[in-house]
């Protein structure tokens, strides 16, 4: 216990919702703050470009549903992360898996003739079960032969990114595209709807809303979700509670990779119609998905906000290369300091602030602030 | 019929291109021993590169260069300690925070600087190689041979007995950890000063995660990762030579398809042997 003037500060591992907010948004603040530091550095003015963003992502519909387009394919593969790492498993890999759902959804475009409406099913389908192959490897050589799955599902975003660049330049390059290096376009039937006057393909948004609430009700009420949550709090006590740990990692890494391939599916047949450069599939989604599914604390629900913030930040991105003629990796910046004042800013979470002025009120703290473990609801 | 020509070139760009991941793993093999890891290799190595390169074209000095990409490596990788070590924050997530605002830094600030031609590189590409291979083994002797080995070794392996020894864990972790990202950074300036010579955005394109795989399954050992760094140099230059047979993309792959494989062969059996103790731990006197 501390004091600070009229203030006291205590020791409280639990902490409410209201704080975990409130040190949230104290965090974003000082990663704007930052950002500013970043932007005049770069000779912009900060608070010119702050007006360019907010502008550029709330100023009306189109601009709203240029962030909802974004929001997309993070949405996806941020509930997806904040599964795995409520299980204690460094899926670093959503980008790689992504880049393989897109690879399945277009095989299914081009290559397998099917009746009109089962064209789309079939892609997300396929995007879903290869983007979950793509994350089985690292998986299985982590329960197996203990291989760290940062690092492995990290290569195989590597070896996905090459792959792709390789189907476009080689076997998949389109007889159609002449110089340029990308497959054939979709068929109408392998396109996705778009809502009226935006570019918001619709479905893809659904089944995202749709698998942030089936995996916050997974972790909340189902079996397999009690045993993600213990196993991802103390892996002994799941053990010693016959919590099969490979059971439950495979289970949570199909989902997690295969909701990742679903975000795939969306990007080519949603936005591109067509496999195109890795660079330009995805934006480096799959990256940003950490800060999603992390500022989330790991609750699927609260990923579908951070998902738009951070949406917010990729359309920032479109707005400040145009305006001030930022290259796109500007977001990258945002990325990383929101991550860097995140948890830099976690064992706030742990503080009770209490206003106590008069002469000292002694209490008994107990127990010393610990690391706050992931979760919003339980 | 040139084939001893062909074989010798090859082996001395593989060499060539060995030596910033070579420096890289020193670096992160140090650190990792104080029981820190780093994730954020890729982030220091992209700013050392691009603060070596620009420094060179304003000064003419790119021995000025390598050093300035030393400190900003340095100065990158405290943000990581201060963060994991001082507000002790889950060293992954820290780590990876580095990665994305280096990258993303290191792409903004650079934008002027794509396509220009570099008229002064490092000349002795040579030198820079026996210089990290004298480390290495300097690296090793100070490991197995000195108090300062045994210091950093037991920070890593058991932080609690060297507190109580009178040990600064927290101080042998930032010099570890700094240490880590002048290495990062002089591995960037390497690329963009002396491999290249240029300055692409993104030119370190997974080399740094390269390094910290090498860190693992030389099992952190300072001339196990002479070898490890060797082989992936070997496997980078052919990735290019071989084009003429095989499709670029296929080649990139494989040093990362590689990594897979050299990690898991080597985690068979004894696993998590060579692991200090307490990496990725924070740790706080007092606690267990």
């Amino acid at each position: 216990m501390r004091r600070l003037g009229p203030l006291v500060l205590e020791p409280d591992p639990a902490p409410p919702p209201a704080r975990v907010l409130g040190v949230s948004l104290l965090a974003l603040a000082g990663a704007v703050a930052a950002a500013g530091v970043v932007f005049a550095a770069y000779g912009a003015d900060p608070l010119y470009a702050y007006a360019v963003i907010v502008r550029g992502t709330f100023a009306g519909l189109r601009e709203i549903s240029e962030v909802v387009r974004r929001t997309i394919p993070l949405l996806l593969c941020g509930v997806g992360l904040a599964l795995a790492f409520r299980a204690q498993f460094w899926n670093i890999g959503a980008e790689g898996q992504l880049l393989a759902g897109a690879v399945g959804a277009t095989a299914v475009a081009l290559f397998v003739p099917l009746p009109g409406p089962w064209v789309l099913v079939a892609m997300f389908a396929a995007g879903f079960a290869t983007g979950a192959l793509w994350g089985l490897l690292p998986t299985l050589l982590r329960l197996r032969l203990s291989v760290n799955e940062v690092l492995t599902t990290l290569m195989m975003n590597y070896i996905a990114l090459y792959a792709v660049a390789w189907l476009i330049h080689g076997p998949w390059k389109g007889a159609t595209q002449f110089g340029f290096a990308y497959t054939d376009t979709f068929p109408e039937a392998a396109r996705l709807p778009l809502l009226a006057g935006t570019r918001v393909h619709w479905p893809t948004l659904a089944v995202g809303l749709a698998l942030a609430a089936a995996l916050a009700f997974l972790l909340a009420r189902t079996r397999l979700g009690f045993e993600v949550r213990v196993l991802g709090q103390n892996p002994v006590a799941g053990r010693y509670a016959g919590i099969d740990p490979a059971r439950t990692l495979l289970a949570v890494m199909v989902l997690s990779a295969g909701a990742a391939g679903l975000a795939g599916v969306g990007e080519v047949a949603g936005v591109h119609h067509k496999l195109l450069d890795p660079g330009q599939v995805s934006l480096g989604y799959g990256y940003a998905a950490i800060v999603v599914a992390w500022l989330a604390r790991g609750s699927p629900l609260a990923a579908v906000l951070t998902a738009t913030l951070l949406g917010a930040i990729f359309t920032s991105g479109d707005v400040l290369k145009v305006a001030l003629q930022m290259p796109f990796r500007v977001t990258d910046v945002f990325n990383g300091l929101i991550l860097f004042f995140l948890i830099g800013s976690e064992r706030l979470l742990a503080v009770r602030i209490r206003w106590a002025p008069p002469a000292a009120t002694v209490r008994v703290g107990s127990g010393l602030p610990g690391t706050p473990e992931a979760g919003g609801e339980s | 019929m040139d084939e001893g020509g062909w074989v010798l070139a090859t082996a001395i760009r593989a060499m060539a291109l060995g030596t910033p991941i070579l420096w890289g793993t020193l670096g992160e093999i140090v650190a990792e021993r104080s029981g820190v890891i780093n994730l954020g290799v890729e982030g220091m190595m992209i700013l050392g590169a691009l603060a070596a390169f620009v420094v060179a074209q304003l000064t003419g000095q790119p021995a000025v260069g390598l050093g300035v990409a030393a400190a900003v490596g340095g100065a990158a990788a405290l943000l990581h300690a201060f963060v994991s070590i001082t507000l002790r924050a889950n060293q992954y997530v820290s780590g990876l925070a580095l990665t994305m605002f280096g990258l993303g830094l290191a792409g903004l600030l650079g934008r002027g600087w794509e396509g220009r031609p570099l008229l002064d590189t490092l000349p002795e590409i040579s030198a820079l190689t026996y210089a990290g291979l004298g480390l290495a083994a300097a690296l090793w002797a100070v490991f197995y041979h000195t108090r300062w080995g045994i210091v950093l070794r037991s920070v890593g392996e058991m932080p609690a007995a060297a507190d109580a020894l009178g040990v600064n864990v927290a101080l042998v972790r930032y010099l570890a950890v700094a240490f880590g990202g002048v290495m990062a950074g002089a591995a960037g300036a390497f690329l963009s000063l002396a491999y290249r010579p240029a300055w692409t955005e993104g030119m370190t394109a997974g080399m740094g995660w390269i390094v910290i795989a090498i860190a693992i399954f030389a099992a952190w050992d300072p001339l196990r990762a002479v070898a490890g760094a060797l082989l992936f140099g070997a496997l980078f230059h052919l990735s290019f030579r071989l084009q003429a047979w095989v499709a670029p993309e296929l080649l990139k792959m494989m040093p990362f398809a590689f990594t897979i494989l050299a990690l898991a062969a080597t985690a068979g059996g004894r696993r998590g042997q060579g692991a200090p103790e307490a990496l990725g731990v924070p740790y706080v006197t007092g606690e267990r």
